[in-house]
């Protein structure tokens, strides 16, 4: 162990610096150093600056965390933090897949190298999708009627037709 | 229900004779549901997983589902009981003990369909057929699925499919394992690199009781890990094409045993039944080691008289909870240990089985 070279107690602080390529180590220890100026004075509390802007600017005023870190968003329909989710990767409820889709989606970018379904859908969702792009495809009907576009019709006719064939 | 009922039959995972049996004991799909409306099992109220639990056990029990279905409330059964269950890969270890609250399971007689209620995910279809059975096991899974779905609501998502509570199961909410037995890979030392090789592919291996569980009896999971991107057939296919080689390896180093080893494997099938039958303390470990090496010694017939379910009932009946009750008395791990030397003593004498 090295000892201070100013006092010999035993050296906690060791200095290295190279000038012109000239390696010079020094040892000391702490109150030696500290009297040298080697040492910041006693490490005194912390400010918390963000806990200080909020005091004199209110809680609303503070930047609502940082836009990259999404830790302190909370699920409104649960009241799931972020941060509650990553610590055990459960989420709380089917509406966060919406309250925290920007930061699932490089998630699930990473876990499944993709980030939208391909696969099975359930009958009623189905069903609902197919109504809706029925009834698309009547106000076309119905605007090409309008229009005599009787040409147009027909194919949108036809469209409508093999839509309703498939169950 | 009495589940020691269930004791003389080897449910459909056991059954010991689907397709490519000698190296693919079963095959598994489960699909990951919830309900629209409600928080995740983990996030639910008391009462809001009593409501669930008794909506998802009205649509199982009212639905018109292949087979006769027992439901049961896993909350209010003994932990042996528990326990027994999961031996028998009805429910999972987490529907067992780690969950609390209402939660329960429907299975069928055959033990092929199991449907979990109140699982990390409300809703947890499985369905298990004996050997490489991946496209019959899809097709019955899909009917159950879209049966129940007539009775309630889905949370799903355009976006992102079926919605789990955990996202490495968002999308189609499927993982399909199959479980293989592996003993000449292992003994050649080349399981290591066919794992390496599954990994860049996307695929998970596990132990037999699944997550965390490790590989004993040279039994290995394999399933999928991609659940969002990628449809069922086409994940489906991926693990088929894999398996299909693993079986390819597999039979190519039992080959290469039978030519270089010969002699030395039928040393090492022989003193596996030597110690099963004679052995007066055994545990549980040991005796997956020995019936991994006896299994495989019927398949590379170097044993008669023995048929490969006779493994899969030895297999079985030696887990502790299939032990307790078979000796009918709680058991700790000593007595379990020879209770279980006892049973296989019993059990190997009446068939009389003997190394060729």
């Amino acid at each position: 162990m090295n000892h201070c070279q100013f006092c010999g107690s035993p050296a906690t602080v060791h200095l290295t610096d190279i000038v012109h390529k000239k390696k010079r180590e020094m040892h000391l220890c702490e109150g030696c150093a500290r009297k040298h100026n080697l040492l910041p004075s006693d490490p005194g509390p912390q400010l918390n600056l963000h806990a200080l802007i909020q005091l004199i600017v209110g809680p609303q005023a503070g930047p609502p965390a940082e836009p990259d870190d999404p830790a302190a968003l909370i699920c409104p329909s649960c009241g799931l933090q972020y941060a509650q989710f990553r610590a055990d990767g459960r989420l709380g409820c089917p509406a966060e897949y919406d309250t925290f889709r920007a930061a699932l989606e490089p998630l699930l970018e990473r876990v499944h190298r993709g980030t939208a379904h391909v696969g099975k859908v359930p009958r009623a969702v189905r069903r609902t999708r197919r109504a809706a792009e029925l009834d698309d495809l009547r106000a076309l009907l119905a605007d090409a009627v309008a229009a005599e576009n009787y040409e147009e019709a027909a194919r949108v006719r036809d469209r409508i037709r093999a839509r309703e064939a498939v169950e | 229900m009495n589940l020691d009922t269930l004791l003389p039959n080897l449910g459909e995972w056991l059954r010991g004779n689907g397709p490519e049996s000698d190296v693919v004991v079963s095959t598994r799909i489960r699909l990951a549901r919830n309900l629209a409306h409600f928080p995740f099992t983990n996030r639910a109220s008391a009462a809001q997983k009593t409501e669930v639990e008794a909506k998802v056990r009205d649509a199982i029990l009212k639905a018109d589902l292949p087979g006769r279905l027992t439901y049961l409330r896993v909350d209010t059964l003994p932990a042996l009981d528990r326990q027994f269950l999961v031996e028998r890969q009805l429910i999972s270890r987490e529907l067992a003990g780690v969950l609390d609250g209402p939660r329960g399971v429907a299975f069928d007689d055959k033990e092929s369909v199991s449907l979990m209620v109140n699982e990390e995910d409300q809703l947890r279809l499985q369905v298990m057929r004996s050997g490489l059975a991946l496209d019959e096991a899809w097709q019955t899974i899909d009917s159950v699925d879209d049966i129940l779905e007539t009775r309630l609501t889905y949370a799903f998502h355009d976006q992102f499919g079926y919605l789990t509570a955990c996202p490495t199961n968002v999308g189609t909410g499927m993982r399909a394992s199959v479980m293989v037995h592996l003993p000449a890979l292992g003994l050649t030392k080349q399981i290591e690199k066919v794992f390496r090789s599954l990994q860049k592919i996307n695929l998970v291996v596990r132990g037999l009781y699944g997550e965390g569980s490790r590989a004993s009896g040279d039994l290995y999971q394999i399933s999928n890990q991609v659940t969002l991107g990628r449809s069922e057939p086409r994940v489906l296919q991926e693990i088929r094409e894999v398996i299909t080689v693993i079986l390819q390896y597999e039979r190519q180093a039992r080959a290469a045993l039978m030519k270089e080893k010969r002699q030395a494997e039928q040393d090492r099938v022989a003193r596996a039944i030597g110690t099963l039958g004679s052995a007066t303390m055994i545990t549980s470990e040991e005796t997956m080691e020995l019936l991994s090496a006896v299994r495989l010694g019927i398949h590379l017939h170097l044993l008669d008289d023995l048929p490969a379910t006779t493994v899969n009932q030895l297999f079985i009946h030696t887990q502790a909870a299939h032990l307790q009750k078979i000796m009918g008395a709680p058991l700790d791990g000593e007595e379990r240990n020879a209770a279980r030397a006892k049973y296989l003593r019993n059990r190997l004498r009446e068939l009389g089985a003997n190394p060729r």
